[in-house]
């Protein structure tokens, strides 16, 4: 079998696997990495978003192996010196999940919409996670705590850093 | 869903991609960004025996323009969008781009990739044969550069031969006196083109001088429009040319009806959707000037 090389959440991990493993299978079940959800498999749903190499993609749609060598971080690589993370501390303060299915590929999309765009619109806010669903809030507190996250995140870095 | 067991090779030249194709034959498919191939492989509509995943090839990617843009086949939908030179030398491509799929689908599919697939409700090919851009490809016995009106060959399928790679697309710039323009009707689920419209106009002491429009989502593949063309040459590219010329988009046009759209609902947007391409093209070629 193949080996693949990645490092995930800071770690670097060297394992065998089938060509056809999904990286969504391969975090889950190789690494026991569980906080990224396999919803809808037909890459639309968006629950299964990680970041290689920083972008946010849907990790049913990337083969392990096409992760080789790169760089991922999943959700439960986003909280740093046991701290939430601005965006889940946004999705509990601003009720943000219901049944909570969808929060981890929402987050790391977020996340990844926020790095690019730090001060977004409501707008840009929902285009930017047009590629991830949710069956429970109807959005509207996802957006509200994605601002959440935002304006903490803002006023945490000042606005020079964003420049 | 998980894939067919296959072969994967990940080739650091393109001269290996060309020596495992024509090892392989028509068991190999090439990998981009795998955002066509992955889906329809794990639903087992497709199940090749080898991928060859040409991400690994560092000449294939990036966006260089010099005299004409040039975009590397795995050059993702992200890059194109956030490029501002191409922002500047032909602004229809990075907001057509914007309209595909979502953030995470464009952080991982190529126009490359896109335009290899041939999908017919595919945004990129409407706008590459509006710009009337050319696709390059390497196959064993040399380089050869195809002109996109003779790329699209049918629905899923191109003019590139089994063992060729597409290498790059070249675009020619937008200058003084040229517009262009994308409209979409969209899918709101799958955000796929129902109806596409890419027009490209140009304006020579208030006439048109030259105009391409392409239709893609209405047919098994995307299509220039040449009645429409015509009408619109010579005239001054006001409202009532546009209509009249955008009344003949649909004439003669092979269209397909399905699920979210009749055929003849499809006909009557592929001529709506031409008047409002034509519309915005003509707009920009004035500010062009």
């Amino acid at each position: 079998m193949p080996t693949i090389t990645v490092t995930v959440n800071g770690t670097t991990h060297t394992s065998e696997v089938e060509a056809r493993t999904l990286l969504a299978h391969y975090l889950r079940e190789h690494l026991n990495l569980t906080g990224t959800h396999i919803g809808c498999d037909t890459s639309q749903c968006g629950a299964c978003v990680v970041h290689l190499n920083g972008d946010s993609v849907k990790a049913c749609t990337v083969l392990a192996m096409q992760a080789d060598g790169a760089t991922i971080t999943t959700i439960e690589g986003l909280t740093r010196h046991d701290e939430l993370h601005p965006l889940q501390e946004g999705f509990w303060e601003q009720h943000g999940l219901q049944c909570g299915f969808c929060t981890p590929g929402m987050i790391m999309a977020a996340a990844d919409l926020l790095r690019r765009n730090p001060r977004p619109t409501d707008e840009a806010i929902r285009r930017g996670l047009e590629g991830n669903l949710c069956r429970c809030t109807g959005y509207e507190n996802i957006v509200r705590a994605v601002r959440y996250a935002a304006e903490k995140l803002h006023a945490a870095t000042g606005p020079e850093s964003e420049v | 869903m998980i894939p067919c067991p296959f072969e994967y090779y990940a080739p650091a030249t393109l001269t290996e991609v060309i020596a495992l194709l024509e090892c392989f034959g028509d068991e190999a498919r090439i990998l981009a960004g795998g955002h066509s191939l992955l889906p329809a492989m794990k639903l087992r509509l497709a199940a090749p025996a080898v991928l060859i995943d040409i991400t690994r090839i560092a000449e294939l990617r990036g966006i260089a323009i010099e005299g004409m843009v040039r975009i590397g086949a795995t050059t993702t939908w992200s890059e194109i969008e956030r490029h501002a030179g191409l922002r500047r030398a032909v602004p229809v491509l990075p907001e057509a781009v914007e309209q595909i799929g979502d953030l995470q689908v464009r952080n991982r599919g190529t126009l490359g990739g896109s335009l290899a697939h041939a999908d017919p409700a595919a945004d990129a090919p409407a706008v590459i044969l509006a710009l009337d851009a050319r696709i390059e490809a390497r196959g064993p016995t040399g380089g050869r550069s195809i002109p996109a009106d003779a790329f699209f060959t049918d629905m899923l399928t191109t003019a590139l031969a089994h063992s060729e790679v597409l290498t790059a697309i070249v675009i020619p710039p937008l200058g003084a006196g040229e517009g262009a323009a994308y409209v979409k009707y969209r899918h709101p689920a799958s955000g796929y083109a129902i109806v596409g419209v890419a027009a490209y106009v140009k304006l020579t002491g208030g006439q048109v001088s030259a105009c391409r429009v392409a239709v893609t989502g209405a047919g098994s593949m995307a299509v220039r429009r040449s009645k429409v063309e015509q009408a619109m040459l010579g005239s001054d590219g006001g409202a009532q040319a546009i209509a009249a010329a955008a009344a003949r988009a649909g004439e003669g046009m092979d269209i397909l009806g399905d699920l979210h759209a009749s055929e003849e609902y499809r006909r009557a947007m592929v001529a709506v959707y031409t008047r409002r391409a034509l519309t915005a093209a003509v707009e920009r070629a004035r500010q062009a000037i």
